[in-house]
């Protein structure tokens, strides 16, 4: 009898040890983030510009370089599919001292950079070089802010891509993410203030960026008198009246939440690890629809009465410059970025877009009752086993539908298309098509096989 | 609220849970679900998701916990020693009884084992419920190698879990490709092939002879029929499942291989009834098995006892045969009927992706054309259509040429039925059809052929409007 142990047993790797690769990744990437935090302390007006171009190239070059290696090392060196394992106790993933930390510096730096930008004045005056270099004038804190906010969606886009890549939806998808974030949110601008133009981030409308129709807002932009500033008024109207409607019709709130803005385009990169966090209770969407709609009413009506505020008496306009001024402050400032951004770790990513933003309730409310878009679900396929909704960043607790084979309309799903990635039966599919059936009218718990006799 | 029944549900697993849903669909009888398993119904599918810690266990609940106090359904956690089919009442472990008016026995199934000598050690286990889990945390918390013994879905699962903690894994299958017993042998070379990609030791045409004890009373290394030995630290035993019907058989209720059940589900005791994995068909519908152990199947159990209960008796009727299943990161699924080998009279057109593992295979009759079945690899295809053209009968060469109505892959993904039509039509230069239709939902094809008109149709479409 032959005892000697089979040699061909194949040894698989551990894929969440560390190979040589990601390790010297990680050491670049923590150079990097030692070269930021020095400069935070050692840089300012009189560092030579040599010296800071030197410091941001190399600070920038090793971020970039090492986290984008990192993150697509980490997926590439396993075979392209669905690879969430470890998600429910990995202490990044599943709110141990990892995210904490991160929420907490995340929170921070938020609350630095709206109140407090004096404290970041290490990295404003080291970034003077490249807004020299893109717009022609020193950087301010939002220069700083935009650079950081594409690279984090370059970086972690570049990790998500390689995450994805069995997904041709997701290749396009988060493709289009960075181009938009990187071209029309950060560099086009940049550029426009070199040429003396307004610098318009065209991605954005109201009511998501409500002073883009705001009376002084238009009345500034018509004073420039340029072709390109006459064309923003002309773009920013059409955007939200013309082309959200229309594109939402035809494709649901995808084209705008998870293809185009730039919240949605940071939650599907830099925070596509946190999308499960998301509460998924009835309680929770229940909160969510009084809440996103109550922020789309109250700048809708705010809109109106700034531009009713010249014919309104003295004392109505000081009320309304009040309330600008702190819905500015709450909504502006605090949801969505201290609380949308900055607890990603903890509550997940979509919070500002989902209880918050008055754009994905504006475009939410088309998605429901006009538009072709809807989740399909492939007859009787469902297994119940829960991945849509823990990957849904919206909290849309997908399985319910699914499982009764009904397809899932949701003013709320912005289209990441990650149910049907992560479905391991083939039951979802985001598809745009005829109106009619869209929600079927009957269902059936075991599913709609028609074979079966028909009920007396 | 006169006459409101007791329904007793003895089982939570999904053919349990989904009667007591239509019970209560359907009026306000009081209903009760036993499980020993579990405070809450979970999809017992989902089990490998909680191991590779893709999901949480409360992610794998059918519902949200408020959802059966709202629906007024008690759920109940104890075992059910015996049923007295007389006096309707069941005897709990906890020492209660329990009344009912109508009983559900929807018990699952148990891992089948053969009885090879040392199964009883520590280290060697199953795959079916939640506790297995608990278990296979605890025995792959030192382990490094494993040995799987069986080649069917379970096996399969086990062996991408634990490769998900770095334990090396080999599979011992007795057949000459993996689930060969299902798949036509392209699949299963297709999955064999999937499987040794994400380093699985798969020996094919290999047996189990015994399971080998380490000086700690725990397994230590298996040995084949071969005579070969293999050092490892888990057995997983995934031989297959029978039905768990010891309940059953001591409450005098007969038994076969499975409780015993007639079309309606109803067992050789007056207002008992069973279904799901537990129970066998007396007179199974045409071309189905008498036990059927899959999750839809026992979906469409609960919803006809639901049915039946609530007086709308109509008999078990399944619908076309489906499943699905996933290998690792390969989607497979199954409409209507395709046999490991294709019958007399039967023509099996097979088409092969050239670079990755996609596959489709469709039956269908060689004399009429009508198709019988299809089996999909790395393809999503729409349930309602297959269903549409497997019970019309609808001709091959209609098939092939609106083959994009089926497809269900996400947007951007790789088209497929250009190559397939023309590799049919290499197969079979008679019937040589041309690709219509265009994919999704915009194709005017899927919505024809509910609707009723449907052009080009080679057969006389057959009003299927009735539901």
């Amino acid at each position: 009898m032959n005892s000697s142990p089979v040699q061909n047993h194949a040894l698989t790797p551990d894929p969440h040890r560390l190979d040589p690769l990601e390790k010297l990744a990680l050491a670049v990437l923590a150079l990097g983030l030692a070269a930021f935090v020095t400069g935070l302390f050692y840089v300012n007006e009189q560092t030579p510009g040599g010296a800071r171009f030197l410091w941001l190239c190399g600070a920038w070059g090793a971020v970039v370089g090492g986290g984008m290696l990192y993150g697509i090392r980490k997926y590439a060196k396993q075979l392209p599919g669905v690879r969430n394992h470890g998600v429910t106790s990995e202490s990044l993933t599943a709110r141990g001292a990892v995210g904490w930390l991160l929420a907490i510096l995340f929170t921070a730096f938020y609350i630095c950079l709206y109140w407090y930008p004096s404290l970041l004045e290490g990295w404003i005056r080291l970034h003077d070089p490249l807004a020299q270099a893109l717009q022609g004038k020193p950087a301010d804190q939002w220069f700083v802010y935009g650079t950081f906010y594409t690279a984090a969606v370059a970086v972690m886009g570049a990790k998500a891509l390689a995450k994805h890549r069995h997904s041709r939806y997701q290749i396009v998808r988060i493709s289009c993410i960075i181009f938009v974030q990187s071209i029309f949110a950060w560099i086009l601008p940049a550029l426009l203030a070199k040429l003396s133009q307004p610098e318009a981030a065209l991605t954005y409308f109201w009511p998501l960026e409500y002073d883009k129709l705001m009376p002084d807002n238009v009345h500034e932009l018509l004073s420039w008198r340029t072709h390109f500033a006459t064309f923003c008024v002309f773009w920013f109207v059409a955007g939200t009246f013309v082309l959200a409607p229309v594109l939402t019709y035809f494709f649901g709130k995808r084209w705008y939440c998870s293809w185009v803005c730039g919240c949605g385009g940071l939650a599907n990169t830099a925070g596509d690890q946190w999308r499960q966090l998301s509460d998924k209770s009835l309680r929770a969407w229940r909160l969510e629809r009084w809440t996103v709609h109550s922020v789309l009413l109250v700048i809708v009506l705010l809109t109106g009465f700034v531009w009713l505020a010249p014919r309104l008496p003295e004392a109505f306009q000081a009320s309304i410059d009040g309330a600008r001024k702190w819905y500015g402050f709450l909504i502006g400032l605090v949801f969505s970025g201290v609380i949308g951004v900055g607890l990603y770790p903890l509550l997940g990513t979509r919070v500002w877009c989902r209880f918050g933003c008055p754009m994905a309730a504006y475009l939410g409310l088309l998605q429901k009752y006009f538009s072709r878009f809807r989740i399909t679900a492939n007859g009787s396929q469902c297994i119940s086993c829960g991945n849509c909704s823990t990957y849904c960043e919206m909290g849309i607790d997908v399985k319910w539908y699914a499982q009764r084979s009904q397809n899932i309309v949701r003013a709320s799903c912005v289209g990441c298309g990650l149910c049907a990635e992560v479905c391991p039966r083939g039951v979802l599919n985001l598809e745009n098509g005829p109106t009619a059936g869209r929600v079927p009218d009957a269902f059936s718990l075991a599913g709609p096989l028609k074979a079966r006799p028909p009920r007396a | 609220m006169a006459n409101l029944r007791h329904i007793v549900v003895v089982g939570n697993g999904i053919a349990g849970v989904t009667a007591a849903r239509h019970i209560r669909k359907l009026g306000n009888d009081r209903i009760t679900i036993i499980s020993g398993e579990s405070d809450h119904p979970f999809s017992r599918p989902a089990l490998m998701y909680i191991f590779m810690r893709d999901l949480n266990f409360a992610d794998t609940k059918l519902y949200e916990d408020g959802f059966w106090a709202k629906n007024r359904i008690e759920l109940r956690r104890d075992w059910v020693e015996q049923i007295d089919t007389a006096a309707k009442r069941l005897r709990l472990r906890g020492g209660e009884s329990l009344s009912y008016d109508a009983l559900i026995v929807a018990t699952g199934s148990v891992p089948a084992r053969e009885g090879w000598p040392g199964e009883e050690l520590e280290g060697v286990q199953s795959l079916c419920s939640l506790q297995d889990v608990e278990l296979l945390e605890r025995n792959a918390a030192s382990a490094r190698r494993a040995v799987i013994v069986g080649g069917g879905l379970i096996g399969i699962e086990l062996a991408e879990m634990l490769v998900t903690r770095g334990i090396a894994v080999t599979m011992l299958i007795r057949e000459r490709f993996y689930w060969s017993s299902v798949l036509p042998d392209g699949e299963a070379e297709i999955v064999t092939e999937q499987a040794r990609a994400h380093g699985i030791d798969l020996q094919l045409d290999t047996q189990l002879s015994a399971i080998l004890p380490g000086s700690d009373g725990r397994v230590r290394a298996v040995t084949t029929a071969q005579g070969t030995e293999i050092p490892c630290e888990i057995v997983g035993i995934c031989t297959g499942v029978r039905p768990r019907i010891d309940l059953a058989t001591i409450s005098g209720i007969e038994c076969n291989r499975g409780i015993l059940v007639d079309r309606h589900f109803r067992t050789s005791a007056s207002d008992v009834y069973a279904g799901g994995d537990c129970a066998e068909h007396r007179d199974p519908p045409t071309g189905r098995k008498a036990v059927e152990q899959v999750w839809y199947t026992a979906k469409i159990h609960g919803e006809t006892i639901g049915a039946h209960l609530m007086g709308q008796a109509e008999p078990y009727c399944p619908g076309i045969w489906f499943n699905s299943a996933k290998f690792f990161d390969l989607e497979y699924q199954t409409y209507g009927d395709v046999p490991r080998s294709a019958p007399e009279g039967v023509h099996s057109f097979f088409w092969r992706d050239t670079v990755g593992r996609r596959c489709l295979r469709v039956n269908f009759h060689a004399g009429s054309g009508a198709v019988l079945g299809v089996n999909v690899f790395g393809l999503r295809h729409r349930h309602a259509v297959w269903e549409e053209w497997i019970t019309s009968t609808t001709h091959v060469r209609e098939v092939m040429a609106h083959l994009a109505a089926a497809n269900f892959d996400p947007e951007f993904f790789c088209r497929a039925e250009p190559e397939i039509v023309a590799a049919f039509n290499r197969a079979h230069p008679s019937m040589t059809v041309e690709l219509k239709s265009r994919r999704g939902l915009f194709s005017s094809y899927i919505r024809s052929l509910f609707q009723g008109r449907r052009d080009g149709a080679d057969q006389p479409f057959e009003n299927s409007s009735a539901s």
